[in-house]
């Protein structure tokens, strides 16, 4: 019996141990070429370290060696769902910079861009949500909604994804004579469309089993992280640049920020949802009320800007995305820093994502609503 | 509190800091010893509370490297640029403000990354983008034959 | 008892005569054996593709759009053709892993499935394996195939399968007492095991309606654990491909993994087949009570029609899940099935026992 004794296991002697997982580059949820390390105990995430550069294309430098309206066409393949939205930022900055006004028209035409953009952003983000979750028929609702929005902007500017529509100075091209008639047609339809949306996934219960209560950030964390945009508005973080710092048209119309105190990833979803129908409030006001005039100013062949350092934050669909351009007076800037929101958001996940499991995570990544190239330039 | 009373606050704070009103907005420039300390005054200070580090780059100037942060206050809604010149250009080193904004533990990898600016006291410092054998590309005088066409 | 003229018992009774006078018995059983054998093979990969095709239609309409189109009419021979395409597909196996395990897996799981099969009635007369502890068996051997799952996802050295099977594991061994006790809860009700012994006592009014709400109960419970031990949506946890990218199988190629997805299919069918032959009254027609007339129209349909009408319609409703809801997570599952499941099962079969007891029952 002595010898039996000597070998029986108690269970101090199961040790656990942690192990660590590779999410991506290649893996269905994180949506493009992104690494997670987790580290895992069981289910549950210990650490997790974003690793980042697989599509780093090094934008920042490119744009050493380009001029000012070049820039605004890189600008199309950081954040690709927000593009409009990245041309606006370098199209305001050097309007800043030689301080000229553009004509209302343009203004007006730019914001009901963004705010199409704003939407089929967060259409695409639905999808994919859903899909994380493991719903898929969202991908196809949401996919049908935002097919329309981009008929729009090939009638307006022949491109789909990448707009390049606002240049300094102005608009590319003036809008195709039916814009407005199709932009309201789509508003009308998408306010039906939208409570679909509730429908399908909102209501479910295992949805808000999965969501709520999960994967908190507080409103110090969200400042701290520098998280913006509607994942930090569902901490309370008031960062809405339309509201605090409008530029563009945004002066002109009234909408709410959409705000919530709880900080899980239910909220996130739920103001995303809800900035959709402000967006579509947004676009209403406007449309009819497009003033006349020209869509671009006369610049000059080579825009100089004069020697200095400007700064532009816009509001993107992911949240604050800042140019910095730092202009020596000649064609090409000195130094351009691109300020993604994605880079500040993605950082936050390992502070969010502690403590949870792998299903949560994939979840909470969901709701930072992350794109890639945003991240790595 | 408008930019003239946030200059004189920051003088209070750090007497060696030159402030003055830039194009769009008050930019202070302190010496790199310096630093941390005022940094750590700004998010403190009750009156000035620069909690949002919203943007911070990093900048080749030619005879030294140059890290700039954007602090902003939820609270009180102002902005503040700072300005920090390193000493050496070559090995240049700053102290790491990541403990008094944690997304500054990010943004400072990348500074380290495409400039080549190391952190004092970083937690985790690690090139973000590239391999480790690759230069600091956003640093003037770098070199790619392969990558870079130049005209 | 009215003569069926649907009967097959009286076929397969005149193919085993025919048999024994030319041969020996020994040959006939070997003859017979291959004849039963060869039509479950086909009728599995058969029935196999029509459920993989269904399953791209169901979910197309789910998902306003039309499925595959291309490949014959209205793509047809789509699951022909990717069936083709897997079989060509080169076989890899990681250079870690533990390579008799890892090509032992996906038979275990495709055996266990032909295994459960067998017991099913698919119309009168057609049905291999009669037992008398018939649930039993099914029950007992149906949780087998988690060692095939287990195995794989061991096996293959990857912590993603590794997980996936974890979780596959903890998820098909809560939901099997969920299966057998609402199956139990019928077994009160109709007194007997045997399978045969259960469609005949379904003759007069299905279990469903006989056991009114106990058995509404049951049957619930049956279609929800059932989803869970065929690791469907939204208990799909052990493949979750947006965490786990493949869970257990990712892996496996070619036609090792066409028979974890083959598998995975058969078990949506066992599912199906049981939830009818238990609950939904197997082959028998839908009888009202006195409607002589109506009955006697019902009759007409043959049993074999019936069968797979019921069984497509559980196929369904399992299908209409697994697309309109998110997945569950790990902890929730086990919580739906030991917290919530497990004592409503406890609880039904108390009364049931008070109905059948009392004759409470229609």
């Amino acid at each position: 019996m002595a010898e039996l004794k000597e070998v029986m296991i108690t269970t101090d002697d199961i040790k656990t141990d942690e192990y660590l997982v590779n999410m991506g580059p290649q893996h269905p949820s994180t949506h493009g070429v992104l690494r997670l390390l987790v580290q895992l105990e069981g289910e549950i995430v210990h650490n997790v370290q974003p690793h980042i550069g697989y599509i780093h294309s090094g934008i920042e430098k490119m744009t050493e060696s380009l001029s000012y309206p070049q820039i605004g066409h890189l600008t199309d393949r950081m954040d690709y769902l927000s593009a409009h939205m990245n041309n606006e930022a370098v199209a305001l900055c050097v309007e800043n910079a030689l301080q000229i006004e553009v004509p209302d028209r343009v203004k007006y035409i730019r914001t009901i861009m963004a705010e199409l953009s704003r939407l089929a952003s967060h259409q695409l983000w639905w999808c994919v949500m859903g899909m994380d979750m493991g719903a898929l028929t969202t991908f196809f609702y949401g996919l049908r909604d935002r097919e329309e929005i981009l008929d729009i902007f090939e009638e307006t500017c022949g491109a789909r994804l990448t707009v390049n529509y606002s240049i300094p100075g102005g608009l590319m091209f003036d809008i195709h004579p039916n814009f407005q008639r199709d932009v309201k047609a789509f508003i009308k339809k998408f306010r039906t469309k939208l409570p679909e949306y509730d429908r399908l996934l909102s209501g479910n219960v295992i949805f808000t089993e999965r969501t709520k209560g999960v994967g908190f950030l507080s409103r110090e964390d969200a400042i701290a992280y520098g998280v913006t945009g509607p994942t930090a508005r569902a901490s309370g973080f008031a960062c809405d640049l339309r509201k605090h710092q409008p530029y563009s048209a945004y002066s002109k119309v009234n909408f709410n920020e959409v705000l919530s105190d709880v900080g899980d990833t239910y909220a996130r979803y739920q103001v995303r949802i809800q900035e959709m129908w402000e967006s579509m409030n947004i676009i209403e006001q406007l449309i009819d009320n497009i003033p006349e005039g020209d869509y671009a100013m006369k610049m000059k062949g080579v825009i100089k800007l004069p020697e200095g350092e400007f700064y532009q934050r816009v509001e993107s669909a992911r949240g604050e995305f800042g140019v910095f351009i730092v202009s020596d007076g000649k064609k090409n800037p000195y130094r351009v820093k691109f300020r993604s929101p994605g880079f500040s958001n993605l950082f936050a996940i390992n502070h969010i994502a502690k403590g949870w499991k792998i299903a949560d995570l994939v979840a909470i990544m969901s709701t930072f609503d992350l794109v890639i190239p945003d991240i790595d330039r | 509190m408008t930019n003239e009373e946030l200059i004189t606050a920051i003088g209070k704070v750090e007497a060696e800091a030159e402030t003055r009103q830039g194009a769009q907005y008050v930019e202070t420039t302190v010496p790199a010893a310096r630093m941390y300390d005022f940094m750590n005054q700004l998010k403190q200070d009750k009156t000035l509370a620069f909690d949002y580090l919203f943007c911070l780059t990093g900048m080749d100037q030619a005879d030294h490297m140059q890290v700039v942060y954007h602090l902003e206050s939820v609270l009180h809604k102002h902005v503040l640029v700072v300005r920090v010149k390193t000493a050496d250009r070559e090995n240049p080193v700053l102290d790491s403000v990541s403990d008094i904004w944690p997304t500054a533990e990010f943004h400072e990898n990348e500074v380290y990354d495409l400039l080549g600016i190391r952190f004092n006291n970083h937690p985790d410092l690690r090139r973000l983008f590239l391999d480790e054998n690759w230069g600091f590309p956003l640093r003037k005088d770098f070199k790619d034959d392969i990558h870079i066409v130049s005209r | 008892m009215a003569f069926n003229i649907y009967d097959f018992t009286t076929l397969t009774k005149s193919i085993h005569e025919g048999l024994t006078a030319s041969y020996s018995a020994t040959t006939t059983l070997i003859i017979e054996w291959t004849i039963v054998g060869v039509a479950y093979l086909l009728f599995v990969a058969l029935f196999g593709l029509f459920l993989v095709y269904a399953e791209r239609k169901v979910c197309a309409a789910f998902q306003q759009r039309m499925g595959p189109m291309r490949v014959g009419p209205w793509g047809l021979l789509q699951t022909i053709a990717d069936f083709i395409k897997l079989l060509m597909k080169e076989l890899i196996t990681p250079k870690e892993a533990d390579k008799f395990l890892y090509n032992l897996a996906p038979f275990i799981v495709i055996i266990v499935s032909f295994l459960v099969i067998s017991v099913i009635p698919f119309a009168p007369g057609l049905q291999t394996f009669d037992f008398d502890i018939g649930i039993f068996f099914v029950t007992a051997v149906s949780s087998v195939g988690v060692i095939g799952i287990l195995l794989a996802g061991w096996s293959s050295n990857n912590k993603y399968s590794l997980i996936g099977a974890m979780r596959s594991g903890a998820q098909i061994v809560s939901y099997e007492l969920s299966v057998g006790l609402s199956l139990i809860t019928i077994i009160i009700l109709a007194g007997t095991m045997q399978i045969s012994g259960l469609v005949e006592g379904q003759r007069e009014m299905w279990f469903i309606f006989k056991g009114h709400i106990p058995a509404l109960i049951a049957f619930v419970v049956f279609i929800i654990a059932g989803t869970a031990e065929t690791n469907r949506g939204p208990f799909d946890l052990a493949e979750a491909e947006s965490e786990l990218t493949a869970g257990f199988h990712t892996e496996y190629s070619g036609i090792k993994f066409a028979f974890f997805f083959l598998a995975e299919y058969i078990n949506l069918f066992i599912v199906a087949a049981m939830a009818t032959t238990v609950f939904l009254g197997g082959w028998m027609p839908l009888h009202f009570g006195n409607f002589e007339s109506f009955n006697q129209i019902m009759d007409l349909i043959p049993g074999l029609f019936w069968f797979f009408f019921k069984v497509l319609g559980v196929i369904f409703l399992m299908m209409w899940f697994k697309w309109t809801f998110p997945r569950l997570r790990v902890d929730q599952i086990l919580n739906l099935e030991w917290k919530y499941l497990l004592p409503i099962n406890l609880f039904n079969i108390l009364l049931m026992a008070a109905v059948v007891l009392f004759g409470l029952h229609f």
